[in-house]
Formats: structure tokens, C-alpha cells, sequence
């Protein structure tokens, strides 16, 4: 069973790596994201939020929901390591 | 467990320079929207701080302060208030985590800095209970 897992770990990340290879390139000025999302912000952040800092108002207003999924990843991260790694003190009287 | 440290030089030096890293900690929470900072990192600094009181001065002594109960407290707390502001604009008529509807002045900038602040509680507490379970023996 064991190359079965090997073949579609590859599999997976060979078509991770084709969708990868269409995206723009890093910076390239006429990409989506450089033409219409980043003006956008840039322009309009400080009157539509009234916050001088531009990455917290993206960060915390308009993506609000991406930090609130970040918050709740830390915060399963760490109930995970402690269900993991906590030892109870009956098992050290043993 | 990581017990108390024999060296007076790094005990004395901990005990000077923690209240400092704390409050440098606060201060990059606090000025998150208005400068460079947020909670992920205020809250880092904060658990490092404790971090550092914890290898210097023994797990016993941050235990006093940070009982496990209380650090489990803190980690769903800042979810909690990240949530909780959501859900109170939800209330208030506008969309989920939509600022602006909050009775207060400069609504965004402040319901912002609630949202980090329940971000820099989360991982001054994640921080904190891996760092604690992980030298437990």
C-alpha cells in the first residue's frame, strides 16, 4: 500500500507545481493583483478606514476574516500540543 | 522542568529588562493600526518575555503567575474577543466584522485594535502553554 501514498503525494505535488508555474511572476507590474487590487488599497485605505497603517488596515478590516482563520489556527495549534505533549500527574507517580 | 537559574548576573539582568520587554510588548499591541506592529507580534514579545522569566527563574515561577487553568483561560479568551467583536457588528446591523457600525469614535481604528489585542492574548498564551508543555518532563 505504501507506493500508492508515494505516487499520489507526487501526484499532488506536481499538479501543485503545474497550477503554480501559471501565476504572474513575483512583482510583475501588470498582474491582477498590481493593477487593480493594490491601487485600490493604497488609494482608498486611509478614507474608507481612517488608519494611518495600511498592512494592519488590509490585515484586520478588509481581511478580517483571513486573521480571524489565522487566530484560530494558533489557538488549535496550541490546544493540539497540549493534548499532545501534556503529561498528567498520575502518569508521573507511576 | 527548567529550574531556577544559579547566575545572579542573569537573574539580576531578567528582573531589570522583563517590566521593558513587557511594555514594549503592550505598546506594539496598542499602536498595531497607527504603526508598524499588531497583535501576532506584540503577542510574541510578550510570550518571549515570560519565556525568558521562565528559564531564568525556574517554570515554578511563571506557573505562580500563569497557573495551566489561566493559560488555557487566555488562549480561547482572545478568540473569543475577536469573535465577539464580529458578532457585536453582526448585532449592530452591519456585516460580520464590518467596523464602522461601532457606537464609538474612529469605529475602524478601534475595533482594530480590539481584534489585535484579542490576536496579541492568543498567542502570548499559545506561546506560553507549548513553551511550558514542551519542558514539562
Amino acid at each position: 500500500m505504501r507506493p500508492f501514498y508515494y505516487i499520489l503525494t507526487f501526484i499532488t505535488g506536481a499538479l501543485l507545481v503545474y497550477g503554480a508555474s501559471d501565476m504572474p511572476k513575483w512583482g510583475d507590474p501588470n498582474s491582477p493583483a498590481s493593477t487593480h487590487v493594490s491601487p485600490r488599497y493604497i488609494e482608498r485605505v486611509l478614507e474608507e478606514t481612517e488608519v494611518p497603517n495600511m498592512v494592519t488596515a488590509i490585515l484586520a478590516d478588509y481581511r478580517g476574516y483571513d486573521t480571524l482563520g489565522e487566530t484560530t489556527v494558533i489557538f488549535t495549534a496550541g490546544i493540539a500540543c497540549i493534548l499532545i505533549l501534556r503529561k498528567r500527574k498520575k502518569e508521573n507517580n507511576e | 522542568m527548567i529550574i531556577k537559574h544559579e547566575s545572579i548576573i542573569i537573574k539580576t539582568i531578567v528582573r531589570v529588562l522583563t517590566p521593558f520587554i513587557q511594555i514594549f510588548a503592550l505598546y506594539v499591541i496598542m499602536h498595531g493600526h497607527s504603526s508598524p506592529g499588531g497583535g501576532f507580534q506584540g503577542g510574541v514579545i510578550l510570550g518571549a518575555s515570560y519565556i525568558l522569566l521562565g528559564l531564568s527563574f525556574g517554570m515554578n515561577e511563571v506557573k505562580k503567575r500563569f497557573s495551566e487553568r489561566l493559560l488555557m483561560l487566555f488562549t480561547s479568551l482572545g478568540v473569543f474577543i475577536y469573535a465577539g467583536i464580529g458578532f457585536l457588528c453582526l448585532i449592530l446591523g452591519a456585516n460580520f466584522l464590518d467596523y464602522g457600525i461601532l457606537p464609538i469614535a474612529e469605529p475602524r481604528g478601534m475595533g482594530m485594535l480590539g481584534v489585535e489585542i484579542g490576536v496579541g492574548i492568543t498567542v502570548m498564551a499559545v506561546m506560553l502553554s507549548i513553551f511550558h508543555n514542551l519542558s514539562a518532563e
